[in-house]
């Protein structure tokens, strides 16, 4: 799948994905890496080191913050896939270093699935092999 | 002559992604002729620039920083903003502050924990070092940063990003904390999404057919509407007779529990009688839906603690308020959350020792969702505001009683 790149870099891993509009802020703890949005279909799952895959960003622009903090604590997730990619986290994602890619669309995308990321040319591809 | 301007501006290209045109000076920002500060907050504006399609940079009239409480940004944005202070970094436009994680001068008194305090405190040092006005508020228009009409800005804070374009006609985007320290950094903005007058036009009419009266109640119609359209520009009918607190509280809401940032109201809002709404879809808001968001809202009884002022109280809120629990004496802790400078005019009227006699506080620099409510032994916190309600459970590890400031009150006044 072609998207549009938001911040580049190459990655690979398994894909954690929302339906649901994700809220970096006051959403996920920085310090651990799991959502704590309360009945957020992510709640107490850990994004650290998946492929973070939902449709847009939602809530406070303090979200940029807490994604550039994630990264920091180590417990970032390798890559984010989005329908359509807001500043928020977008500059989250450049900040922080963190391979970002929207226009996709992520309906067809699943929790478990292994995603290769070339952010710099804005691809996601589903992947056969086992990481 | 065209040749004359085109040989001001140079062309800057990512493959891939968007051409935006940069004059001579941002272009030595780009190549570090700046210095290593600018060119690192610069490139971050271009590529945002790039992503969005903005076909150049804006100079823009002032900017709101986000991301101030200790509580939010953590020792990475502690150190992110010392290392941009101590390198010399310095603001070009009037530029305020968001709310701290704390009351900035009665920290002690409030009982916020001092490692907390500190870390804090040092936060504040980082800004005021680049020129940021320390203001502490999610209010700045109540305060000192009023833009004008048409206006070109760089705000960070979702409630005064909404508040700025929808109730003042004022254009800027949602943005982050670190966008919008480098647009005040730089002075510019790239020119995408709100500041170009084709992309505020509504997308969806909101008809509220309930009946509208408290701030709590335009909270729980900005929740709602928010959940519903996301990141669309509603435009309202059915809403008359409004102050501006209601319209912070609706924009708050929904920039809350969606993406917001820009709303018109029918008859009120300054751009909404240039907007055609012909054939849009259109949701119908009923008293039933209004009951049923207040309940979802609702998620607990007997609060430890009663919190006003999400965004920030006006003085209006402030007065409303000090007469509520005039004479008064208040069984559980109550707190006002107000910008310093609306604090200073409260002093001056004797509100601030109305409302001390009751038993409550008057809270400047902070409010309840960036300060370590759960660290000072809090649990379940009762708020007007949807924005908070939508916050506290996830940040604060609250359980939250929504209602309207008389219900919430009847039960604490003895």
């Amino acid at each position: 799948m072609k998207g549009r790149t938001i911040s580049s870099g190459k990655t690979q891993g398994i894909a954690l994905v929302s339906q649901q509009p994700v809220s970096f802020y006051g959403g996920i703890d920085v310090n651990t890496g799991i959502v704590i949005e309360k009945g957020h279909e992510l709640e107490g799952q850990c994004v650290k080191d998946k492929i973070l895959v939902f449709p847009q960003g939602k809530g406070s622009t303090v979200g940029s913050y807490v994604l550039y903090g994630l990264k920091k604590n180590g417990v970032a997730p390798k890559a984010i896939i989005n329908k359509e990619t807001e500043t928020i986290v977008a500059t989250g994602a450049i900040l922080a270093g963190i391979p970002a890619i929207d226009g996709i669309d992520i309906t067809s995308l699943k929790t478990g699935d292994k995603l290769v990321v070339d952010a710099d040319k804005g691809i996601v591809q589903l992947s056969r092999q086992t990481f | 002559m065209p040749r004359v301007k085109v040989i001001n501006y140079y062309i800057y290209t990512i493959p891939n992604r968007g051409i935006m045109y940069l004059t001579r000076e941002q272009e030595q920002i780009l190549n570090g002729e700046k210095g290593e500060i600018l060119q690192r907050m610069f490139r971050l504006l271009t590529r945002l620039g790039d992503i969005y399609k903005a076909d150049k940079m804006i100079p823009i009239g002032s900017v709101q920083v986000a991301g101030v409480s200790y509580k939010s940004i953590g020792d990475p944005g502690l150190e992110f903003l010392e290392d941009l202070a101590h390198k010399g970094a310095r603001v070009q436009v009037l530029t305020f502050l968001n709310p701290a994680g704390m009351d900035l001068e009665e920290w002690d008194i409030l009982g916020f924990p001092h490692d907390f305090s500190a870390k804090q405190l040092r936060i504040i040092t980082a800004f005021k070092e680049m020129g940021i006005v320390p203001t502490a508020t999610c209010t700045p228009y109540l305060i000192g940063n009023l833009p004008r009409f048409g206006e070109h800005l760089a705000w960070s804070e979702s409630s005064a990003v909404s508040f700025a374009n929808s109730v003042i006609g004022a254009r800027t985007n949602r943005e982050g904390g670190p966008s919008a320290l480098a647009a005040a950094l730089c002075g510019l903005t790239p020119n995408y999404g709100l500041h170009l007058p084709g992309n505020r036009i509504p997308e969806v009419v909101i008809e509220v057919k309930a009946q509208m009266g408290t701030l709590a109640d335009f909270g729980a119609l900005g929740h709602l509407v928010g959940k519903q359209v996301r990141s669309k520009i509603p435009y309202f009918t059915g809403i008359f007779d409004v102050t501006s607190d209601h319209l912070k509280s609706l924009g708050a809401a929904m920039a809350a529990s969606g993406a917001v940032a820009l709303y018109h109201i029918k008859d009120i809002t300054p751009e909404s009688h240039l907007m055609d709404v012909k054939g849009l879809e259109t949701i119908h808001v009923t008293q039933k839906d209004i009951k049923e968001t207040y309940e979802s809202l609702n998620q607990g009884t007997n609060p430890d603690i009663i919190i006003f002022g999400c965004p920030h109280s006006s003085l209006r809120e402030i007065i409303h308020l000090a007469k509520k629990i005039e004479g008064k004496k208040l069984k559980k802790p109550v707190w006002i959350c107000t910008s310093r400078a609306m604090k200073e005019i409260a002093n001056r009227m004797g509100l601030t020792s109305i409302i001390e006699k009751a038993g409550g506080k008057l809270v400047a620099d902070t409010c309840m969702v960036v300060s370590p409510l759960e660290q000072m032994g809090y649990s379940t916190t009762a708020v007007n505001s949807a924005k908070a309600a939508q916050y506290l459970p996830g940040f604060c590890k609250q359980t939250v009683v929504y209602g309207n400031i008389d219900d919430l009150l009847k039960e604490q006044i003895k």
